[in-house]
């Protein structure tokens, strides 16, 4: 097939899919299946901009989520007053104590010459910087804890509209994407790749523990949402009035005036859930097309073009006098900043934060398949990536349930190898995953919609 | 009572660190070599290395299943111990599988080391599936025989002293099996014609090849030894505490942390880092209250647990140290290779 086709094609078979499972399933499973689809094509877009165009594997995809998802906490959720007032003097101390310290390292490390005076300080430092936000920290966050710990026991957040949130996850991801990569993006690439895939397990462990922030594995719901409850849809007039003009043919062939209102009610509940996703859809989908567009605006200027030269010689570019790792730094940020939007997102669309559900699996090397199965350094592949490959990942499990059914047709209802199959047909979807990137490496290893060579 | 209390802390702090940290050490050094030797000499990071390790102990159960169905056991020693060869065997096959079917084409092509890397990711989902297909998700005990060497209430009554120091029979196991495995290793490596030509290829792939060195034996080897390591260290791991596919799985990361402090690519530095990486997880989250309870006289006595970080961190200690070994000394303890 030409290389041109394939986008389109692509695009088609993957609408297919989803309308499929709209009519045998239901709608409502399809637009959900939809709205994470978005949302993981906006991560494999950042993990393309950082592999397919700066050639940087970065395996902390899942630490720049959580910190999108922990942003959206913090910036939605009502300020605890009474933690601030109590505590908040304590924790400002020990954050002030703990930059000093940073701060000092950075100095000693970067501006005495002599090792062993070098050394000396590094470790006085150490210990007083951690003595002293040891006095201070630990009476603080006991304090914020024990303030109505069933329901809050954490420092709240800023009390803005969770939309905000998209934005400054972008912030927040990028800063820390900045201390990361000057640390790491001096390393040759499968160090990169280990050393992202250790700090993304840092700031998970962070984000667990850290009770007074996050509230831990205690988990934040009733997030505030961007959207219309669907109770208040249901209760609103011209909702109402909505529904019954789409369906207005099928409420007239009902004979009785209360078999019509039965009938209506049904039909509101089911709405009211479809327009909650379809709101979430648009909202998704507005910023996939914004950073998608502005990508590709970016790819195709001359940064872009000084990016991919980077990644195709880094020794011609430098020898051109680019600065490799000042523009490796460029792109891991931005790369970083857009998981975290897909990360607040995602916290978004939940509703709640469970810092518990972040598992390297399913928010690292999953992403990484979107981007390498969609055709790394392609933007409009990884979009692609990022639908298929959710798709798979949700209907693998009723698929695999299926086609144990079958190979077990033969056995008796309660075969202990037929048990043994059924029960473990959830982890096939795993084997599918794994086969699908073994296979798309050998035989398509430039994706499904692969990177266009620009020629003049 | 002065040397008594003196003794009573070091007692507590064997009990509490040293032992379990000795054991888990050896554990994590013999994954840490197999993870780099496949570093050295097939050049590039296995991120399905700990998943290998699962399977290697899947593999292991099974035959251990096997062969008390059947009667057969080691008295007083685990019956996995039996098992372990045959295994071994599973594991070294099921790997030249793999090598055959996948990665021998992206060396053929000479791939750069990071495609190999992602290509090993698939391989580590393939793994996970077959391990949790055929023995499940769930937590598997599958130790047998004499469970204590020195149990802490024995030891208290003879030594009369306040605290017990307990060894489980796995601990010595452990610390047996992983010496004899790392000293065979080395002698392999560093006398046999085999393991010099071994190192000649990690060197040096080109001069190695002039010099009349089969690569595909290199290979074959290095996947044999590879399995050797890894399913021992596998087994002796969940010996000493339990077998599930996840913590297998999490293993990985401490595994990496461990070759990259000592020095990725150099057998010596897996075996430091390993070590390391172990006694620095242990000794950081203990708490050492106690222990200056008994060391310090009674005023000077600590109020708090006297803990440098959380238990709940105990898993994120090998990436500070990671970190801060990547910032200061970013070849390792021993010097590794950077290619």
């Amino acid at each position: 097939m030409s290389e041109d086709l394939r986008a389109p094609v692509a695009f088609t078979v993957m609408a297919v899919l989803l309308a499929i499972v709209g009519f045998t399933q239901s709608w409502s499973v399809s637009l959900s299946v939809i709205n994470l689809c978005i949302i993981s094509s906006i991560m494999a877009i950042g993990v393309n901009l950082q592999w397919g165009y700066g050639g940087l594997f970065n395996a902390g995809v899942m630490g720049f989520t959580a910190l999108g998802g922990l942003t959206a906490v913090l910036v939605s959720h009502d300020p605890i007053y009474e933690a601030w007032d109590k505590a908040g003097v304590g924790i400002a101390i020990s954050a002030i104590i703990f930059i000093l310290s940073i701060t000092a390292l950075v100095f000693v490390f970067r501006n005495i010459e002599n090792k062993q005076i070098r050394n000396t300080l590094i470790i006085l430092i150490i210990v007083f910087g951690l003595i002293g936000i040891n006095n201070f920290y630990g009476p603080s966050i006991d304090i914020i804890e024990s303030i109505n710990p069933a329901k809050t026991g954490f420092l709240g957040g800023l009390g803005l509209p969770i939309i905000f949130s998209w934005l400054i996850a972008a912030v927040v991801a990028g800063l820390v994407a900045w201390v990361i990569g000057k640390i790491t993006l001096r390393l040759r690439s499968d160090y990169l790749a280990i050393a992202t895939l250790g700090i993304s397990e840092i700031v998970i462990a962070v984000v667990k523990h850290e009770d007074w922030l996050s509230r831990g594995v205690k988990n934040v719901s009733g997030l505030d949402r961007p959207v219309p409850y669907e109770i208040e849809l249901q209760q609103s007039e011209w909702f109402l009035n909505l529904v019954e003009s789409i369906n207005f043919s099928k409420l007239e062939a009902m004979q009785s005036l209360s078999s019509r209102q039965d009938l209506l009610n049904d039909l509101v509940i089911d709405s009211s859930g479809i327009f909650v996703k379809l709101c979430y859809a648009g909202l998704f989908f507005s910023v996939l097309l914004l950073i998608f567009y502005l990508s590709q605006l970016a790819l195709n200027s001359p940064w872009g073009r000084m990016l991919r030269a980077i990644r195709d010689n880094e020794e011609a570019a430098s020898a051109m006098g680019k600065n490799i790792f000042a523009q490796h730094l460029q792109i891991f940020i931005i790369g970083s900043a857009i998981i975290g939007i897909a990360g607040a997102m995602l916290t978004t669309l939940d509703g709640q934060f469970t810092p518990g559900s972040y598992r390297p699996l399913r928010f690292t090397f999953i992403i990484w398949l979107m981007v390498i199965i969609g055709g790394s350094g392609n933007n409009l592949g990884s979009i692609f990536g990022g639908f298929f490959i959710w798709f798979i990942w949700i209907e693998a499990e009723p698929l695999s349930i299926g086609f144990m059914n079958m190979l077990a047709g033969g056995l008796e209802y309660d075969n202990p190898l037929r048990m043994h199959l059924l029960g473990s047909a959830a982890h096939l979807r795993l084997f599918i995953m794994g086969l699908l990137l073994l296979l798309a490496l050998r035989f398509m290893p430039r994706g499904v919609i692969p990177e266009k060579i620009q020629k003049k | 009572m002065e040397n008594f209390e003196f003794i009573n802390a070091i007692v507590l702090l064997s009990n509490f660190v040293i032992v379990p940290a000795l054991s888990y050490g050896s554990q994590l050094a013999l994954a840490t070599l197999s993870l780099t030797i496949i570093y050295g000499v097939l050049r590039f990071s296995n991120f399905a290395q700990a998943d290998w390790m699962s399977f290697g102990t899947m593999a292991t159960i099974l035959f251990t299943w096997l062969f008390q169905s059947i009667g057969i056991t080691a008295g007083i020693l685990p019956t996995a111990l039996l098992a372990l060869p045959f295994a071994i065997i599973v594991t070294a096959l099921f790997c030249l599988l793999i090598d055959r079917s996948v990665y021998s084409f992206y060396r053929k092509q000479k791939s750069q080391p990071i495609v190999l890397m992602i290509v090993s990711v698939g391989v580590m989902f393939i793994l996970q599936a077959v391990v949790r297909f055929i023995i499940g998700p769930n937590d598997r005990k599958f130790f047998d025989g004499e469970k204590y060497i020195v149990h802490a209430l024995d030891f208290k009554n003879y030594f009369g002293l306040e605290e017990g120091l307990t060894i489980k029979s796995t601990q010595l196991i452990t610390v047996i099996v992983a010496l004899i495995a790392m000293i065979s290793l080395f002698y392999f490596l560093q006398k046999t014609k085999l393991g010099k030509s071994m190192r000649a290829y990690s060197n040096n792939e080109d001069l190695a090849l002039l010099s009349g060195i089969n690569p595909e034996k290199i290979v074959i080897v290095t996947w044999v030894i590879s399995s050797i390591l890894i399913t021992t260290a596998g087994v002796l791991y969940g010996l000493d505490k339990s077998f599930k596919p996840f913590t297998y799985f999490n293993l990985l990361l401490p595994m990496f942390a461990a070759a990259i402090v000592g020095g990725i690519g150099s057998p010596v530095g897996a075996v430091i880092g390993g070590y390391v990486i172990a006694f620095s997880e242990i000794t950081l989250t203990y708490a050492y209250k106690k222990f200056f309870v008994y060391l310090l006289p009674e005023n000077l006595e600590p109020s708090g647990l006297m803990q440098v970080l959380s238990t709940d961190y105990k898993f994120a200690i090998s990436f500070i140290i990671l970190v801060i070994v990547l910032i200061v000394r970013p070849t390792g303890i021993v010097r590794g290779k950077i290619i």
